[in-house]
């Protein structure tokens, strides 16, 4: 990381450990709050109390990747994947 | 990786600095309040405290929906009460503290005592809940600098045992800097995340608002976190007497102390009437509970204990507040928290010294260094004058002072700005020795003004065994030699007094830093 990441890297980088990290670690929550097979109490507290480690993992695994592009895409794509899944167990009568 | 743990602890370093010292001080919340209020006797709580308690609820608030009673324990000799009533009634809430070895509510100078530091530890003082959203924040990008120090630091068990004090500036630093969060480590990653564990529905509320479609108190029914208010039956019916009830729970908790008593619509006939174990008694902040029925006195419900994510939660937020922790457990609480708020200031001094030469090269560049320079003491050493003054304050406004607790606060907050402004008129190293000086005299002669306004001063506290107040002195004594001692330190090693409170030594220590990558 060290001379060669541009201000812009950086920047992109910081917007997708704030922004990315947040919306990946809540889709984790919801995910779990609907999903796991325990009372819907249990779930919600499991998948929040598990969302800030997710948060703090993706923050890393943001600055650490190759490239802020790779960050994104990856970021994109679990996101994406975790959303659709919530939505899909939401809209198809959730508890 | 080295660059996301410098530069992210570098952003939320001086907030960070902040929570971590008033959060160490708010360990002894409760002692704090106890010093700021000396008129207010240690009365040993009378054993009926929870039915005097009661009988003042019935004189204030007879028509409430609910009634709350914090009893007296050994940390906090009042009771705090709380009334809540239907809307419709004035007032909808109201709150009082009652002397229970007098029946009377406490008649004591107006302070927020203890308190105040430890709101301040979490919301920053701040109108409705943004302080608690950059608190939450600063705290997320502490784990990620906790996190990303480890990874930087490969070396990490060797660095345990290594310290060398006298050495190249920048290398003692970095070894106190590495020897602080070490050795707490795990105490710093407990912390920071147990800490965000205790607001967390308010970081990410998005589990329970769409698993509940919004329904809040769905949540915490089926939690088990809070009980439901039962609906009036409109009959009155007086309450049952709570004696065989505190019977009744002390049997079942094997002699635990109750500490919380809620009263769901008193004098109706649906009235409910529940026991919280005190929080000195076990871990989980979700405490053991049994509920009454509030006009026959039978026990109708119990916690179970199939809640295993609510008690872990529990657990999370009560290793956070530490109020199960005996005196030396509690003690060891406040030593980790130190250790913490020295890892953060030595963190943010060795961003500012390591960058000194560089910076120096380019004249644009200074004001950066300069700003580092003032923040780093307007909140390393201006903070801890900001609360020396709060303590001033306390005792020098007269007691019967109208609006005497907000005048306290801003005296807290007039000498932390006056100590951000100073390192700007002065050279910065003189500056810190004369911060640090100031400090120590601070805290130093708390004692003496506290002898000289109130007769529980060390002369009466020590020979009384009044060891609340006499520990509070002996604590600022203590504070206010450790401060002295750095002012002589920082004094000696720039004679100079124009540069930073360290000389350098910047080839070879910018040597050791870049070994360290």
């Amino acid at each position: 990381m060290k001379g060669g990441a541009s201000r812009i890297d950086v920047l992109s980088r910081i917007a997708a450990a704030v922004v990315g990290g947040y919306a990946l670690s809540a889709a984790t929550a919801v995910c779990l709050a609907l999903l796991l097979p325990i009372a819907r109490s249990e779930a919600v507290l499991t998948g929040t109390m598990v969302s800030f480690i997710v948060y703090v993992c993706v923050a890393i695994w943001v600055f650490a990747a190759s490239s802020a592009g790779r960050a994104w895409i990856g970021l994109v794509l679990c996101a994406g994947m975790l959303g659709g899944v919530a939505l899909v167990f939401h809209l198809g009568g959730a508890p | 990786m080295a660059w996301l743990h410098t530069w992210s602890g570098l952003v939320v370093g001086w907030l960070l600095f902040a929570v971590f010292l008033t959060g160490a001080v708010s360990f002894y919340r409760q002692e704090i309040t106890q010093w700021m209020r000396p008129e207010l006797r240690q009365p040993t709580p009378p054993p009926d405290a929870a039915s005097i308690a009661l009988n003042r609820l019935h004189g204030i608030g007879a028509d409430a929906r609910r009634w709350l009673i914090d009893l007296p324990d050994e940390r906090d000799p009042v009771a705090h009460l709380y009334v809540w009533r239907d809307p419709g009634k004035t007032p909808a809430f109201q709150r009082e503290e009652l002397d229970t070895a007098s029946g009377e509510p406490v008649a004591a100078r107006s302070t927020y005592g203890g308190d105040f530091l430890f709101y301040f530890h979490f919301d920053l003082n701040m109108p409705s809940i943004w302080g608690r959203l950059i608190v939450g924040a600063a705290a997320i990008v502490m784990l990620v600098a906790i996190v990303s120090g480890v990874i930087t630091h490969r070396r990490i068990f060797k660095d345990f045992f290594t310290f060398r004090p006298g050495k190249a500036a920048q290398r003692s630093w970095l070894d106190a800097h590495n020897l602080l969060a070490v050795m707490a480590l795990p105490f710093h990653l407990m912390i920071t995340y147990t800490g965000l564990i205790t607001l967390m529905f308010l970081y990410m509320p998005w589990g329970r608002d769409i698993a509940y479609q919004g329904d809040r108190q769905a949540f915490l029914s089926e939690a088990a976190l809070s009980t439901t208010i039962p609906e009036a039956a409109n009959v009155p019916a007086p309450l049952a007497p709570i004696g065989p009830m505190l019977a009744e729970a002390a049997r079942r908790w094997d002699g635990a102390a109750v500490g919380r008593i809620d009263v769901y619509r008193p004098g109706d006939a649906n009235a409910l009437i529940e026991f919280t174990v005190s929080d000195a008694e076990q871990l989980a902040f979700h405490r053991r509970k049994i509920t009454f029925d509030g006009t026959t006195g039978e026990a109708v419900a119990t916690t179970d204990d199939t809640h295993w994510a609510a008690e872990t939660q529990g657990v999370l937020y009560g290793l956070h507040i530490g109020r199960f922790a005996d005196p030396v457990v509690r003690f060891l609480y406040f030593l980790s928290s130190m250790a913490g708020t020295a890892m953060i200031a030595t963190g943010l001094l060795l961003w500012e010294i390591k960058r000194r030469p560089k910076e120096a090269e380019h004249e644009k560049a200074r004001f950066g260094q300069r700003l580092v320079q003032t923040l780093n003491l307007g909140t390393i050493v201006g903070l801890p004058i900001g609360i020396a003054a709060f303590f001033w304050a306390n005792r020098l406004l007269p007691p019967d002072l109208a609006g005497r607790a907000d005048l306290e606060a801003i005296g807290f907050f007039s000498a932390w700005l006056l100590a951000m402004f100073h390192p700007m008129l002065r050279p910065i190293g003189r500056a810190w020795v004369e911060q640090l000086v100031f400090a120590a005299l601070l805290y130093g002669t708390l004692p003496l003004v506290n002898a000289a306004t109130t007769g529980r001063h060390l002369g009466t506290t020590l020979a009384n065994g009044d060891w609340v107040l006499a520990g509070f002195d002996l604590t600022v004594l203590g504070v206010g030699l450790l401060l002295a001692w750095m002012a002589r330190l920082v004094g000696r090693k720039s004679p100079s007094s124009a540069q930073s409170p360290v000389p350098e030594h910047a080839a070879s220590a910018r040597e050791a830093l870049e070994q360290q990558r």
